[in-house]
């Protein structure tokens, strides 16, 4: 028995001393060092304090949340923290202040009606600009050989052409993340189509899904976007779906329709817009363009860009922009 | 020592002699071997296979006469009572948050506990502090005190590996992530071991605690992360604490079941002849069992310590801090070499983590050994360790000096920006990615292609084609023949949970999903912990491999898989393998190392040809290890299949991930995660009593 606790012993010395060494040095007051100065220097600019933006797992959203990022942190010294995180969950944070904001929020009328009038753990912090759209796409080559394809009364008749492995003798129609904004699996079901949804799991999963149908001249047909960069490198074409009529998608699993055109939205926590932060104004005044956020989207996924070089590129060639948001 | 060179000369000598065909003996008939070659005999003797082929073909039928039909497909969208009746659950859980007792005194002192005690440890180490744009002990600090702990606790060898491998952290740009993971990993293992180990004592000495607690374990590791990843977000806000219970949710049953096993399987003549001193039950914990499985326990420690940077990795889908955020950001966009960089990154920690707790614990059995020594050897030890502390009192006045230098000066407390390694390596294994998938895409997709149409899908066409009431039924069958009634019992109860899910349909395309990946992982195991355990060269060849593929984050090998084969069920079995090969492996690996000396010298004494070693002698005698590897893979694919839905894998593990993501699907999702918990402890039990039966030779 005494033998391991003499070890004991002598393992938990080393760890006192260690203990010992961190505290007695950080006791030492900064005497010399130059750490203090540029401390002092870093918290004149401003009082903004932290800034925690939700990061979405699609690259335009990446894109808001490090343009937005960059000037918060440049222009009014926050502490900006980036938490990669699916919709849903960010959601989640706001109670706990472990999100300040959602930069780029698709509809969730559920979520809407949760946590900012329920809850009320969340506010509405107006619009981004950017209008998002949601629908099925086919590859250039697919449109130009099958002219009706557009239309989904269609499809039934070129499932065969999409049948593959994974989709059971059906045509497969390939959908993104599992958790975007969809509501094909009722679609197919409820407009009678021979197609299975299969998921490519991420954006950049279907990106290059499009991008081989369209160099290869093979069938495709998936969910897709706007915006989106990727459109501007193969101009993918929408397939018309019946027509979206005011509460045609309430009840999620009969909808029938198209997808709504999304007023993009940006949210913010309770407790961070009442903190009076400037990070907060200028959440509030953020707004720019689809062709903007393709455009910093597009450094960031097609020039593998850094998102924080990709940002910087563009706040520095629209400083105009910029100004406006901060004032 | 000696035997190992010995066992390694003799391996030499038997490599040098020709090696013969494998001399096939005529099947041994079995023990049971009674009455003669008559009909009722027979049918005895074959009952089991005469049952399994009775079995195959009432569900053959079925399923050519009745495909399609009562399937109890779900379309995506819909749901049911079930699933319904989660999402209220959820809702009013949501609702009771602010007001209920149970999180004022309970969840929320454990959530701010662990909260704090990673913040305390971030602005000390990795994340600027009040008032500081840099953290408290800067990088300089840092790196000299890892360095100094682990030649004190470790020694030379360890100590370079550690000084080394931390560098290159920073010079691959993940400095900051890189020390996040290390403090969730440290206070992750730190809790786990806490609670791991005396339980896993606790249920090594009482067959009643084991009894009780395995189930539990069983459910903690058969349920998919993600699963439990958004009701643990629900209970305990986003964050460091929800990462740290995830964590060590994943991370706690090997290191309670190795240690268990440690334990018991110590030698009963020892124990006897420790009782028969008259030593009391605790001497006999602490002085024989405790030290022989010392090794099996370290065993534990190490797989805790991998399993938990994998499930740290995970956990940055809930805001967990750490490497895995950069991991999942390479995924969003497809870019395989920051994946890999991250990735690397992972693994090294990993490797470094494992060198230096073995490293450690060889140090602390030598010390003991030292200090149980005699005469002139332990003089001479003595001086080289009174040299060693003065040289550790040295390195604590260096630590001091670093850690005073880096709190004070910029340059070094953040970490230089170049040499930059990660930049360009990512760059060149971007660019290599593209040319193989480029390149290969034929032979990918042949391979894809021809596995899918002729393993995957005729197996789950017959599972999940046939009406639900035939596959019960012959489950049910194979259960109570192959593993007993009990066995049978437990499938019962598990295929009712399932139908009560309302996910009958998706757990058989799960099902069928796994079995493949489970099969492919044993025969490869087997092939490859064989070879292993006869042969030290290759088992310090394959072994980092190992560990290597063991921590890279599942998402990490996601990518290129990804790349290579598509969003297919194919790429989630790819995935499965690569995750379950390892552990499986390393456990039949070590079963053969395992087999007494002495009945292989014997048997060698009698000229066997190597392969009738293997499969005569060291196969068999390691059975139940094999059993285990096949009962850990099974359990490993499955966690598996769940990250598989991310890439195409379809099944229960699209709709936990959907759930996990999806508000309205939340319920759906959850009784997705029950429907794969429940298929886990089914095939877990048919395994284990399966194995009871058949399995070890005692």
């Amino acid at each position: 028995m005494k033998k391991p606790s003499r070890y004991l012993a002598s393992r938990a010395g080393k760890s006192t001393l260690a203990a010992l060494a961190i505290s007695a040095v950080l006791g030492l007051t900064a005497c010399g060092g130059d750490i203090g100065a540029s401390a002092s220097g870093g918290g004149s600019k401003s009082n903004c304090g932290t800034f925690n933006i939700a990061v979405n797992p699609w690259v335009g959203y990446e894109a808001d949340a490090h343009v937005v990022g960059t000037v918060a942190k440049e222009k009014l010294g926050c502490t900006v923290n980036y938490k990669t995180l699916k919709e849903e969950v960010a959601w989640q944070g706001f109670g706990s202040g472990d999100v300040d904001t959602v930069l780029e929020n698709w509809g969730h009328p559920d979520l809407t009606e949760k946590y900012i009038k329920q809850q009320k753990t969340a506010v509405d912090a107006g619009p981004t600009g950017n209008t998002g759209v949601i629908g099925w796409y086919v590859p250039p080559w697919m449109a130009k050989q099958y002219p009706d394809i557009t239309d989904s009364k269609n499809l039934n008749k070129y499932a065969d052409l999409f049948k593959t492995s994974e989709s059971g003798g059906q045509g497969q129609l390939l959908d993104g993340d599992p958790s975007f904004v969809t509501n094909d699996d009722a679609l197919v079901k409820n407009l009678g189509l021979n197609f299975k949804v299969v998921y490519a799991g991420s954006e950049p999963a279907l990106i290059q899904a499009f991008r081989q149908a369209e160099q290869n001249k093979t069938p495709l047909i998936g969910y897709f976007y706007e915006p989106q960069w990727f459109l501007a490198e193969v101009p993918l074409v929408k397939v018309n779906l019946p027509a979206y009529t005011e509460g045609c998608d309430a009840d999620a699993a009969k909808v029938a329709c198209d997808y709504p055109k999304y007023d993009l939205n940006k949210i913010a926590s309770t407790k961070f817009a009442n903190s009076g932060s400037p990070a907060y104004s200028l959440l509030k005044n953020f707004k720019w363009t689809n062709q903007d956020q393709n455009t910093v989207a597009g450094y960031i996924a097609r020039d593998n860009m850094s998102a924080d070089a990709a940002a910087k590129k563009w706040i520095d060639a629209n400083p105009d922009k910029v100004a406006a948001w901060l004032k | 020592m000696s035997i190992a060179t010995e066992r390694a000369d003799r391996r030499r000598r038997s490599g040098e002699e020709p090696s013969e065909p494998p001399r096939r003996r005529p099947p041994t008939t079995p023990p049971v071997v009674s009455a003669g070659n008559t009909a009722p005999g027979f049918l005895r003797r074959n009952w089991r296979s005469l049952a399994i082929a009775g079995l195959a073909a009432f569900w053959l039928v079925l399923w050519a006469a009745q495909r399609g039909t009562q399937t109890l497909e779900l379309g995506g969208a819909d749901k049911t009572e079930v699933h319904l009746w989660l999402n209220n659950v959820r809702n009013s859980f949501d609702a009771a948050r602010n007001d209920s007792p149970f999180f004022a005194y309970v969840v929320q002192p454990i959530t701010d506990g662990i909260n704090g005690l990673v913040t305390f440890l971030q602005h000390l180490f990795s994340q600027a502090s009040a008032g500081r744009p840099v953290p408290e002990v800067g990088w300089l600090g840092l790196v000299v005190l890892l360095v100094w702990l682990a030649f004190a606790f470790a020694g030379v060898r360890s100590m370079l590996l550690v000084g080394v491998f931390v560098l290159l952290f920073g010079f691959f740009g993940y400095w900051r992530e890189s020390i996040d993971t290390l403090i969730v990993t440290f206070v992750a293992v730190g809790l786990s071991t806490v609670v791991g180990l005396p339980l896993g004592i606790w249920m090594s000495r009482s067959r009643r605690a084991s009894a009780a607690v395995t189930p539990v374990l069983d459910v903690m590791q058969t349920l998919p992360s993600f699963a439990y990843l958004a009701p643990l977000a629900l209970v305990f806000g986003i964050g460091p604490a929800v990462a740290i219970v995830a964590t060590i949710i994943y991370a706690l049953p090997p290191l309670v079941r190795i240690t268990e096993h440690g334990i018991r399987t110590v030698s009963p003549t020892t124990l006897e002849a420790v009782t028969s001193m008259g030593s009391t039950s605790w001497q006999t914990l602490a002085k024989a069992q405790l030290p022989m499985a010392r090794r099996t326990i370290v065993v534990g420690i190490n797989q805790c310590t991998m399993a938990a940077l994998s499930m740290a990795t995970i956990s940055a889908l809930i805001n967990g801090p750490g490497l895995g955020i950069p991991v999942v950001q390479a995924l969003q966009s497809l870019d395989v070499g920051s994946a890999f960089v991250s990735g690397l990154a992972i693994v090294l920690m990993a490797i470094m983590l494992d060198r230096t707790t073995t490293a450690a614990s060889e140090r602390s059995s030598i010390a003991a050994r030292i200090q149980r020594g005699s005469g002139a050897s332990r003089n001479g030890i003595l001086g080289g360790q009174r040299r060693r502390r003065m040289i550790i009192l040295a390195g604590a006045v260096v630590t001091a000096a670093a850690i005073y230098l880096s709190h004070n000066f910029l340059a070094f407390a953040k970490f230089p920006s170049s040499p930059d390694l990660g930049g360009p390596l990512g760059k060149a294994v971007s660019s290599l990615t593209s040319w193989f998938v480029g390149t290969f895409a034929g032979l990918t997709g042949w391979l894809k292609e021809s596995v899918t149409a002729l393993l995957v899908n005729p197996l789950e066409s017959l599972l999940a084609q046939s009406p639900w009431w035939a596959t019960g039924l012959v489950l049910l069958g194979l259960a109570f023949v192959l593993a007993g009634r009990r066995a049978a019992v437990i499938t019962l109860a598990c295929e009712a949970v399932i139908l009560g899910t309302g996910l009958w349909n998706e757990s058989m395309k799960t099902l069928a999903t796994t079995l493949v990946a489970t099969a492919v992982v044993v025969l490869v195991a087997i092939c490859l912990g064989v070879w292993m355990g006869r042969n030290k060269l290759a088992d310090s060849v394959i072994r980092p491999v190992l560990d290597a593929f063991q921590t890279i984050p599942s998402f990490v090998y996601l990518v290129p898989a990804l790349a290579l084969f598509g969003p297919t069920r194919f790429t989630a079995i790819v995935a499965a393998f690569a995750y379950g090969v390892p552990i499986a492996t390393k456990l039949v690996a070590d079963g053969i190392r395992g087999v007494s000396p002495v009945t292989i010298e014997a048997t060698e004494s009698m000229g066997t040809t190597p392969w009738q070693m293997v499969s005569k002698v060291q196969l068999p005698m390691a059975r139940s290890a094999v059993v285990l590897a096949a009962n850990q893979g099974l359990l490993y694919v499955l966690s598996m299949v769940v990250v598989g839905g991310l890439v195409g894998g379809g099944g229960l593990g699209y709709l936990v991930v959907a759930g996990f993501s999806q508000s309205q699907l939340f319920g759906k999702g959850l009784a997705a995660g029950i429907a794969i918990t429940a298929l886990g402890v089914m095939l877990d039990r048919i395994t284990q009593h399966a194995a009871a039966r058949f399995g070890s030779p005692r």
